[in-house]
């Protein structure tokens, strides 16, 4: 079924791309510009033998998926901005209780209401720093329908390799695109499981692991009879309000579990990028305008290069340090004012100008206003 | 009840002491809830409870069972998700009045329309007992709380009646001061294929005992006696004696279809479609 | 006529008029010819009435930009889409309106065709329109095979509408074929 081209929706490639690793359960609430997400599964799942289920709002979906998680099911939560903002309680509560889940973020132009149905990109720090407390994060982001159908897959692998909810995060644009997409080159992708406990019931330690791996998971219903809370908690599971060691040995493992695996979560795509002299770095939507820049600007003899990042947290800090090593400039279009751009700036040399180019009018990135730039013309350019 | 009964076979008795106060009903509660498993023999491997926020919610943790203490106002949406990914499991939730009715108010309404197979256990105290005495969706009106120091201006809910209207099967109205009916209707409860709310009034004699001149434990019970009134009682009282009763009891019981079931049958729809 | 390696589609019409399915199925039958393309819409919160667009990339090599800078057609079926999307059209530009649309352009540097009227009064629905004009632009602009829109068509039309979609299909490419058969498609 997949050796053919196939004309696909970004939203669809993701539902697919869910199925593909192994989806069981999808709970969410409607919302532009992701409700095709669940239209698709409402339909798909139960031909499957899996669960679909629209719940009373976003909140309550971001618990089903936790709860269904917890039976060992893989699972599923599609929402935009609006819906982000609500999930992040329930989001710090898998991260904290370490259930794996996927959540989908078509990014739609906020703050508040906002504009449904255009596209933006403001939700990048939110999808870091959404829910509260001290944690790490994983969040992908695709800049094209295929790529959808491969980070939906790899958001699964890395929820179930490291036991923690994954991001991963459209726009409006990618989430709607249509494009051809041939997806049989993903056939024979690993698709990962959460690993199960080896000891009997009576010898589990629900949260006992190295101090920068997660531990094994037990399903409810298995024997294994544990408990879990959102308070923290030391390797029982059990609170453990007054034991200060405990706390701070979870809570950095919490942290360190993803972060010693920078190198492993880290995924991008790189053209032009090693005799430029000005990289251009990008993600979803606005790599694509980015891609286009280049292409052009090298036409008129500016050596530009691109910088594509799928990861966007935990921060490729390797990554971004490495590529834009002796790079006269490093500039970074985005749907926001500028988000990711001070972030790379925290880690590149002081040699290299960083400059933030945002668009913020609900319109994808135009590419144009990267050329304007290199013409000392972009009004919205500041070099950070 | 039978006699053999040990409550300690299904606690985590390394949990113990529990942080309930003096005079607390959630013991009493969870005692009841305990002797309906063993009555019915249910697997402990396949029993899972689900608590939210508050004192009672701390229930979880004290029990050998799968257990889920998730966030505040939250347990029904996780209890949902548990139990339509795996319907043989037996969810339970137990919780108390602020975080079934207040925060949780749109998961109880939700998860009594679907009819799910969710057992709910609400301990109503009257009173946010956690975070130190605030009034509560159920908090009688004219009753004192920390942020009803001129007395509670908000009418009370019945949630009882909300369960019976948005299509919960099994509602009933317990006492603490009454351990072996409270016992007997969490077993209705369990057996109910459908969604079930036993609401239990018990006793916060350090909060809402102490802001509301109710006297200690004892006098709190007894406060239950006199001013609740069994469904077949009322049945033969006037109007007039009834006021301001609170009735307890079996409220509701029926048959309707139960949200689980109904999913197994799209399954089955959807699969012979893609035939 | 002039080959370029990418066709830059822009169409638009009223809310609920389905110019974003006949956007799919160009998309669709330019996928069936193996070639690059990408299609994106823009919408208000309206499923009817407002003004809608729906951009079709068809190329021989991969497509960054995703949306239309330059479109080599341009369709309006209301006056209001044509007001609010008839921009970046350039010399050479072929567009393409409903006989009712007014335009700022000369009536002869636009091919006007009666494409509502042919779906209400010889088809009978007015809602097939899209498809109708689907064939007057594939035929004019000879810009995709007759068989690979048909074969779209079949993909992206419920299958109890699609005899009558091919009608309207069949109809709009012979409004097309016809007026070539005179002139030359008028460009600007």
């Amino acid at each position: 079924m997949t050796s053919e081209r196939r004309l696909m929706q970004g939203n669809e490639a993701c539902a697919e791309g869910a199925l593909k690793a192994g989806l069981q359960f999808f709970a969410g609430y409607p919302i532009t510009p992701s409700t095709e997400i669940a239209e698709i599964l409402a339909k798909k799942l139960p031909k499957l033998g899996g669960k679909f289920i629209q719940m009373e709002d976003e909140i309550a979906s971001m618990a089903a998926v936790i709860g269904a998680s917890l039976t060992g099911a893989k699972s599923l939560t599609a929402t935009s901005g609006p819906g982000f903002s609500l999930k992040q309680e329930n989001l710090g509560f898998a991260i904290m209780t370490e259930v794996p889940c996927v959540i989908v973020n078509v990014q739609r132009l906020g703050p508040s209401t906002g504009g449904p149905t255009l596209t933006a990109q403001g939700d990048v720090l939110q999808a870091r720093w959404g829910t509260h407390g001290e944690h790490a994060i994983i969040a992908l982001c695709p800049a094209s329908v295929e790529e959808t159908y491969y980070l939906t897959i790899m958001a699964f692998n890395y929820a179930e390799r490291f036991r923690t909810p994954v991001i991963l995060l459209l726009d409006e644009t990618i989430g709607h695109l249509r494009e051809s997409v041939q997806l049989d080159k993903y056939d024979k992708m690993k698709i990962f499981s959460r690993p199960r406990p080896w000891e009997t019931p009576d010898k589990y330690l629900p949260y006992a692991a190295e101090d920068d791996e997660p531990p094994p998971m037990a399903v409810f219903g298995e024997g294994y009879r544990y408990h879990v809370t959102g308070l923290v908690h030391d390797e029982t599971g059990f609170p453990c309000t007054g034991n200060h060691a405990a706390i701070d040995r979870l809570l950095r493992r919490l942290t360190n579990k993803i972060l010693a695996h920078e190198d492993e979560i880290t995924l991008y795509k790189e053209t032009m990028t090693e005799d430029a002299e000005h990289l251009l770095i990008a993600f979803g939507a606005s790599a694509r305008s980015a891609a286009s820049a280049v292409k052009i600007a090298r036409r008129e003899g500016i050596r530009a290069g691109l910088l594509q990042v799928q990861t966007l947290w935990p921060f490729p800090e390797k990554l971004i340090r490495q590529k834009t090593l002796g790079k006269r400039s490093v500039l970074v279009p985005e749907m926001n004012l500028g988000q990711y751009a001070r972030e790379i700036k925290k880690v590149v040399s002081d040699k290299t100008m960083v400059v933030t180019l945002s668009q913020i009018d609900g319109r994808l990135f135009h590419p144009n206003k990267i050329l304007a730039y290199f013409k000392g013309e972009e009004k919205h350019a500041e070099v950070l | 009840m039978p006699k053999s009964f040990n409550v300690n076979k299904y606690l985590r008795m390394d949990k113990m002491p529990h942080i309930w106060c003096p005079g607390c009903g959630n013991g009493m509660v969870m005692s009841a809830f305990l002797r309906a498993v063993d009555s019915l023999q249910l697997d402990p491997n396949r029993v899972v409870v689900v608590s939210g926020i508050g004192c009672s919610s701390r229930i979880s943790g004290y029990l050998d069972f799968n257990t889920l203490h998730t966030t505040h106002g939250r347990p029904l949406a996780f209890a949902t998700g548990i139990k339509l990914a795996e319907p043989t499991l037996e969810v339970v939730v137990i919780t108390g009045d602020g975080d079934a009715t207040a925060i949780g108010g749109n998961h109880f309404l939700h998860s009594c329309r679907r009819n799910i197979n969710i057992t709910l256990i609400v301990i109503n105290n009257y009173i946010y007992g956690m975070t130190g005495g605030q009034y509560s969706p159920l908090t009688h009106k004219g009753d004192f709380a920390t942020t009803a120091p001129y007395g509670n201006v908000e009418p009370e809910l019945d949630m009882c009646k909300v369960a019976e209207s948005a299509g919960a099967t099994y509602v009933a109205r317990g006492v603490t001061y009454k351990p072996v009916s409270m016992e007997d209707m969490i077993i209705k409860a369990l057996e109910n294929k459908g969604f079930s709310l036993v609401e239990i009034l018990s006793q916060c004699p350090v909060y809402y005992g102490r802001m509301n001149k109710k006297g200690d434990a004892v006098e709190m019970l007894k406060w239950q006696k006199e001013n609740t009134v069994t469904m077949k009682a009322a049945a033969q009282m006037a109007p007039s004696a009834l006021k301001g009763k609170i009735i307890t009891g079996v409220l509701s019981s029926r048959y309707r279809p139960e949200y689980t079931e109904e999913y197994e049958n799209v399954i089955q729809q959807a699969q012979e479609s893609a035939q | 006529m002039k080959e370029p390696k990418q066709w830059q589609i822009r169409l638009s019409g009223s809310g609920g008029q389905g110019l974003i399915l006949a956007g799919i199925i160009l998309a669709e039958a330019g996928n069936l010819e193996n070639k690059y393309v990408v299609q994106t819409q823009s919408y208000g919160p309206e499923a009817r009435g407002g003004a809608s667009r729906a951009e079709v990339i068809i190329s021989d090599a991969p497509i960054d930009y995703l949306e239309v800078e330059t479109a080599d057609i341009f369709l309006a079926l209301t006056s209001e889409a044509y007001a609010k999307y008839c921009y970046n059209v350039a010399p050479g530009s072929i567009v393409i309106i409903d006989e009712n649309v007014k335009t700022k352009l000369q009536r002869t540097r636009v091919n006007a065709f009666p494409i509502i009227s042919t779906a209400r009064d010889t088809l009978g629905r007015e809602i097939v329109a899209n498809i109708v004009a689907l064939g007057v632009l594939v035929s004019l602009s000879e810009i995709l095979h007759h068989d690979s829109v048909k074969a779209a068509l079949k993909k992206r039309v419920p299958p109890h509408t699609m005899e009558l979609n091919a009608r309207a299909f069949e109809k709009g490419w012979a409004l097309g074929k016809e007026r070539l058969a005179v002139k030359e498609v008028e460009k600007i």
